[in-house]
């Protein structure tokens, strides 16, 4: 029976179409596997000595300090992207095989999923320097394998409150402002948190404990999916009541509001698209590793400017690119439908525009760190609705992409959406303006360096329709193209 | 109304669509019935410019469709679910059609009043997206919608296809209806051959991309296309 459910795994991930890709593609991905599984490994055989040099303390107890928030992190991490093992049980329900077989399989298929094994490319390093720098075996075995134990907890939680979007909203809010009021040192709740940890390590034998939740944790899940594993059950698609939005406000604009407001409407509605707008939130705050020095390297006056681009651009980035992609599920209707490309295209273009102003109004708390910085936003601000707004929609037309709303699959990134000609379309988004900065900088001054990249933006605003007519006409070339790869979930 | 010129589309060495001539006038009711992999879907996909053909062209109402995109304005269209938005509730996207048709929401609501039997209480005020409702409701909100804005082309893949005997019944109404009454164009294939031949005053039968029959609907029609299919 197992043989069959492997060899069944075995074809759906070798035949999934997007597995048939460029072998250049693939071997690229190989290396990002390898690059994460060395910062992984880097930083647990690292971490040691940075915590030890840094005096903070026994590096094991300070591990133990946060491990709170690392097992917080990873549970939002895996609630916003782990897939649930639901997916292809549909189709096992009617064969002759007994449900408890088949629920055993898909939970233990989780069990190898990266999302746990990533972590031992971390733990597994550290354990060995604790047990190179002398501390005790037994006790650093009995710490490793509670922790382990932690981390599947999670990985069965996960699980079992999968689309409870409400326990995980208050569960994210609850670490957010204890994270907070650690920050602000009101409240610390490691205090509370780490004799917990420490005790794993102080008294072995306690690691016995996190292994019999885990093993109730198992069942809970078990029995969970097993009372569920029915067409109106569990395996049923979740229905949200609708509610039909007038957004009348929107009609002034004419053809564009009707665009607008369905766009409004499809990233309220759909997850995926909910999610590349927070991501594109966050983006908001990637200019603080620049501007609060906390990285060295990011300290050169260029990436000052690289700050600006993202900080400004998190919208345009995350939802921009993958223009037209959001539509692709109904595509065949848009192109029979009434429309002309350059309508469909401006809707698209303002809603880019209104993000990468409300984003740079957003980012004014970086003057705080003097004028220059909140400049280096306002002018990658400009250089974003000028030039990047353009090119996130010329790029759009080689993205044949089908996004698949309802889901967060690949949320962070597709390989199909790489391609050469994206590829190419990046380095004018963030290289240019670098470039052009770095000529002001130069010649003339910092200042007159930001005024360069302004101008560049302006110029480019003021071209719209020239280069409107220009990304229509692509648009209208690769239209049977796009077509067809819509057509291949 | 549509003049199809030489057309042909072709996959690799594969000729899935090859039609020499064929002229639809307005105003009539076009049956299109054939086997799966005939080549309904893919004349239907070239008459509105979804793939490209491989030579000749589609003429609807003095516009060439993959020329200029004039022609849709006046052609409408629903062959299958690619043709909804799922994360809308029926009556927005009604009103998005509408509203790309330049037709308010008085005149959307006027329009769909027509189609309360037709609804029979299961779309509209629902509180359910579109991507929720069952495939037959799906389905006949499609269809609807391709009636919004008074269309002069109106095009139906299978519309009969995952329907309920009472909307089968009603829907073949209302397409007589907009042929006879309104002199609007409909096209519309299918596999149910009772159901064409109480439709459409004409069929043409489709087999593997070619045009074998073209007949004018009479008594005898479905005793011929049964011999036909009875091969």
């Amino acid at each position: 029976m197992l043989k069959h459910f492997i060899g069944l795994q075995w074809k759906s991930f070798f035949r999934s179409a997007s597995f048939k890709t460029e072998i250049w593609f693939k071997i690229l991905m190989a290396l990002g596997a390898l690059w994460f599984i060395l910062v992984f490994s880097s930083m647990g055989l690292g971490a040691y000595v940075l915590i030890e040099k840094s005096g903070l303390g026994d590096p094991l107890r300070v591990v133990n300090r946060f491990m709170i928030y690392y097992l917080a992190f990873d549970l939002v991490f895996r609630y916003m992207l782990q897939k649930m093992p639901v997916t292809n049980i549909k189709p096992l329900l009617y064969l002759p095989m007994s449900k408890t077989k088949v629920v055993n399989f898909s939970l233990g298929k989780t069990v190898i999923s990266f999302f746990n094994l990533a972590h031992a490319f971390f733990f597994i390093p550290f354990s060995i320097v604790l047990l190179v720098e002398g501390y005790p075996p037994v006790q650093v075995i009995g710490w490793h394998l509670a922790l382990m134990a932690l981390f599947y907890c999670n990985n069965f939680l996960n699980v079992m409150v999968n689309n409870q979007n409400s326990i995980f909203y208050l569960l994210a809010a609850l670490f957010i402002v204890a994270g907070a009021s650690q920050y602000y040192q009101w409240f610390d709740i490691t205090i509370y948190t780490q004799p917990i940890f420490d005790f794993f390590y102080d008294m072995p034998w306690t690691a016995v404990i996190p292994w019999i939740i885990l093993a109730g944790m198992y069942y809970g899940a078990f029995s969970y999916f097993k009372k569920h594993m029915y067409l109106d059950g569990g395996l049923a698609k979740k229905q949200t009541e609708a509610k039909t939005e007038n957004l009348e406000w929107l009609d002034r604009f004419g053809n564009l509001g009707t665009f607008l407001k369905n766009d409004i409407k499809l990233i309220k509605r759909n997850k995926r698209s909910r999610t590349a707008v927070i991501m594109g939130f966050f983006f908001i705050f990637y200019g603080l590793l620049f501007f609060t020095s906390a990285i060295e390297v990011y300290d050169g006056p260029f990436w000052k400017i690289f700050a600006g681009i993202f900080v400004t651009g998190g919208f345009l980035f995350s939802f921009g690119q993958y223009v037209p992609s959001w539509d692709s599920s109904y595509y065949p209707l848009m192109m029979s439908q009434n429309i002309k490309y350059r309508e469909y295209l401006s809707s698209k273009w303002y809603l880019v525009i209104i993000a990468t102003i409300i984003s740079t109004i957003l980012a004014t708390f970086y003057l705080y760190f003097g004028w220059e910085a909140y400049a280096a936003v306002l002018v990658g601000g400009i250089y974003n609705i000028g030039i990047n707004s353009y090119l996130v929609l010329w790029g759009g037309a080689y993205v044949k992409t089908p996004i698949e709303l309802t889901s967060n699959k690949k949320a962070f990134g597709d390989k199909q959406a790489f391609n050469a000609k994206t590829l190419l379309l990046t380095l004018p988004k963030l290289v240019l303006p670098i470039i052009i900065y770095a000529i002001g900088h130069f010649l003339i001054s910092p200042t007159a360096g930001y005024i360069f990249v302004a101008v560049f933006g302006l110029l480019g605003f003021a071209f719209k329709e020239k280069v409107f007519t220009m990304i229509e006409g692509i648009y209208k070339k690769e239209k049977y193209k796009t077509l067809q790869a819509y057509k291949q979930k | 109304m549509i003049t199809v010129h030489n057309l042909t589309k072709t996959y690799g060495e594969q000729t899935v669509l090859n039609i020499d001539q064929l002229e639809i006038p307005k105003g009539q009711s076009f049956g299109l019935v054939g086997n799966n992999g005939a080549g309904k879907t893919t004349l239907f996909s070239l008459l509105l410019d979804l793939i490209q053909p491989s030579s000749g062209h589609v003429i609807n109402k003095d516009v060439q469709v993959d020329q200029s995109e004039a022609w849709k304005p006046f052609t409408s269209a629903f062959i299958d679910e690619t043709f909804l938005i799922g994360y809308l509730t029926p009556e927005e996207y009604f009103y998005f059609i509408g509203e790309l048709r330049g037709r308010n929401k008085a005149d959307v609501d006027a329009l769909l009043s027509n189609f309360d039997d037709f609804f029979h209480d299961e779309i509209l005020g629902q509180k359910k997206y579109l991507r929720d409702l069952s495939k037959g409701n799906q389905k006949k909100v499609g269809i609807v919608a391709s009636f919004i804005g008074n269309p002069e082309v109106v095009i139906l893949d299978e519309p009969f296809a995952n329907l309920d005997p009472t909307t089968q019944i009603r829907l073949k109404g209302i397409i007589k209806d907009l042929a006879a009454k309104e002199g609007v164009t409909v096209l519309v294939s299918s596999h149910d051959l009772i159901h064409v031949t109480e439709v459409c005053e004409r069929i043409v039968v489709l087999n593997k991309g070619e045009i074998v029959k073209d007949l004018h609907t009479s008594a005898e029609t479905m005793k011929e296309l049964e011999a036909f299919f009875a091969g």
